[in-house]
């Protein structure tokens, strides 16, 4: 994952690359790598993207609006959009927290906090799942107490927000830690000299130096949370209507052999996605703007 | 105002930054805090400050002790090394910050501000830059705007942390005397930090020459120059001849040679460092009974004075490779000599300052 300032920087440098004939690949081997990479592009992601529209489509307007406003699939994208509302929010703070303790301060136990944070992706979502089975299940360490007490949490909507918290943590930290050590804590410090209260610092000072990179974050943690299966198929249930996310439905739609209704719901999932990367390609180009002068003249 | 520190101890770790520090800062003078790096003059800085706690030790302000005060209520300017300007906001922005954050009641009308804010711009002589972001200044342009941002919250001291250091030398050259113009002009007391011994020198009323987390030796510029208390302190001010030798009558052996000595108070037989500065030392041709024999290895022309580097047998320093000397001549000493390279000759000192060795 590189870092929202630098993902465009490539581009500048690539064009100082290619004009300068001691560093010119030969014309063969450019053909031969821009080819390979074009045409991977092409068959493995483009084709089933397009795939997922015509066989969506296939049957016609009406089935696949249909799909869409019948009352399962709308309570799944209610549900979808309704964890990514949790999720991010949370995520966006807790990322901030982390990123503001790894960079500001020092303590012991600051590389193992570091290597935790990447702990979600490092681990397969299914066993994301289940750790929150063994601890919040019926038959988990905390199971009989939350019974007693008429709380559920797995199959149930709390099992689905934990999971996606769990699995999408590391976005937005993992995107501002960085970011953060490059900038230091010199401009935090010359705020606090001048009189700045913490919060001053924060809002005025910490905040617009970080903002593009945050945001960076936030849409990378959004997507995931709307398309996690594996951790919140194991915690969900799949009971129809009540815990069935967006990808969750589309399964089972699948499996029931309804192929236009699930790539009906599936596309308005791509169609996400799609936005979300237009949303994402904004952010980058308008923090390689704002990087830009960081870089002496 | 008045600043003494007493008894600074900070430690990092197993890192010993200071090691007992009490220092006075006069009201209104400019100090430099000079020292090779690690010495832990940043940290002294930033302790009075109030950026960095100390272990031990208490820092008073004006006779008031200001240990437990928040750096908010110190009322310090801080210049850091790298300006620390906040890149997202404009040059006025910049300085305007310290008058904006101030709490509701204490803070100035905007019309007050923007006054305020025109003066110090004027005052650095950058007013031109005022709508520019940090990104687009020079160095020297930006270590200004620091200042003037530091100055705008009418601090009562004026704290700088390496301030010409990441400049160029001509720039360097040019905003040391800015600011020792500054300084006369406003008289705040301000205390800087440095590693370059010329620029301590030339811009400081006093110089606290630090080492290894200790003072060695704090006073007016041309005192801590000219009689320099320690061996430390005599071979990092200036450019400096080191000898090792034994301490015989009213002479100094050093290696195959002797040297007079006329102000001495080591012991006779005694172990010995002595410094000699390029300029105290004599070339002595033909002859010659007294002095140390060195070869001439290269005659260097340039400006009013030429120098001469020679280079003395194994074990004349101390160490086992042969050492290396430089003398200091006029041209017309130089053209007396006729030196050529290779020339034995003897190198000897009337001004020899000889500190014990072990407490090098």
């Amino acid at each position: 994952m590189a870092g929202a300032a630098t993902a465009l920087g490539g581009l500048r440098g690539a064009a100082r690359f290619e004009a300068n004939t001691a560093t010119r690949d030969p014309a063969w081997v450019k053909g031969l790598v821009l080819s390979l990479s074009l045409g991977f592009f092409l068959l493995f992601l483009l084709l089933p993207l397009i795939a997922v529209f015509v066989e969506a489509l296939r049957r016609g307007w009406s089935v696949y609006l249909a799909a869409l406003i019948e009352p399962d699939a709308v309570s799944a994208i209610r549900l979808t959009l309704l964890t990514a509302a949790i999720a991010v929010p949370l995520n966006l703070v807790f990322g901030i927290a982390a990123a503001w303790t790894i960079t500001k301060f020092d303590f012991r136990g600051k590389q193992m906090l570091i290597t935790f944070i990447d702990l979600p992706f490092s681990v397969s979502p299914v066993i994301a799942g289940l750790i929150y089975v063994l601890v919040f299940g019926a038959q988990g360490w905390f199971g009989p107490w939350l019974g007693e007490h008429g709380i559920k949490i797995i199959f149930a909507v709390p099992g689905i927000v934990l999971a996606t918290v769990f699995v999408t943590f590391p976005f937005v930290a993992r995107e501002l830690i960085p970011l953060m050590q490059a900038q230091g804590r010199d401009e935090e410090e010359a705020a606090l000299v001048l009189g700045a209260s913490g919060w001053q610092m924060f809002r005025k000072i910490t905040l617009p130096n970080i903002k593009w990179a945050l945001l960076y974050g936030v849409i990378l943690c959004n997507a995931r949370a709307m398309g996690e299966f594996g951790a919140v198929s194991v915690v969900s249930g799949h009971i129809r209507g009540v815990t069935n996310t967006m990808p969750l439905h589309v399964e089972i739609l699948y499996n029931e052999y309804q192929f236009a209704a699930a790539f009906a719901v599936a596309s308005l999932l791509a169609l996400l996605a799609l936005v979300t990367l237009a949303v994402k390609t904004y952010v980058e180009w308008r923090a390689s703007q704002t990087a830009q002068p960081g870089e002496v003249p | 105002m008045s600043i003494e520190v007493q008894d600074i101890r900070k430690t990092f770790g197993r890192f010993v930054a200071l090691d007992g520090v009490s220092l006075d800062f006069p009201t209104g003078e400019l100090i430099a805090l000079l020292g090779p790096s690690g010495c832990g003059k940043t940290t002294l800085l930033r302790i009075i400050a109030g950026l960095e706690w100390p272990d031990k030790g208490r820092v008073l302000f004006d006779g008031h002790d200001a240990s437990h005060r928040d750096v908010r209520e110190r009322q310090v300017g801080f210049v850091f090394q790298h300006y620390a300007l906040f890149r997202h906001m404009t040059v006025l922005e910049n300085i305007a910050f310290g008058l904006r954050v101030k709490p509701q009641g204490s803070r100035p009308s905007e019309a007050d501000i923007q006054r305020r804010v025109g003066d110090l711009l004027e005052l650095v002589q950058l007013g031109w830059l005022a709508h520019r972001y940090p990104a687009q200044l020079s160095g020297g342009q930006r270590q200004r705007i620091a200042l003037a941002r530091a100055l705008a919250v009418e601090p009562r001291v004026l704290l700088l942390d390496e301030p010409f250091g990441a400049l160029d030398a001509k720039v360097r050259k040019e905003l040391r005397r800015w600011l020792r113009r500054l300084h006369d002009e406003l008289h705040i007391t301000s205390i800087f930090v440095t590693h370059d011994q010329d620029e301590a020198l030339e811009v400081a009323d006093r110089v606290v020459l630090m080492n290894k987390g200790r003072i060695e030796q704090s006073g007016t510029a041309q005192a801590v120059y000219e009689h320099p208390a320690t061996a430390f302190a005599y071979s990092f001010l200036g450019a400096v001849n080191r000898f090792a030798g034994r301490v015989d009558g009213h002479s100094l052996r050093i290696g195959g040679g002797a040297v007079p000595l006329c102000e001495s108070n080591a012991a006779d037989g005694e172990e010995v460092i002595a410094f000699a500065r390029p300029h105290e030392l004599h070339i002595l041709t033909g002859e010659a009974q007294q002095g140390i024999p060195v070869t001439v290895s290269r005659v260097l022309l340039g400006g009013a004075t030429a120098r001469v580097e020679l280079t003395g047998s194994a074990g004349s320093n101390g160490h086992a490779e042969p050492q290396h000397f430089e003398v200091e001549l006029t041209r017309q000493q130089l053209s007396d000599l006729d030196l050529q390279p290779g020339q034995p000759v003897r190198l000897t000192s009337a001004r020899l300052r000889v500190f014990p060795a072990a407490r090098e």
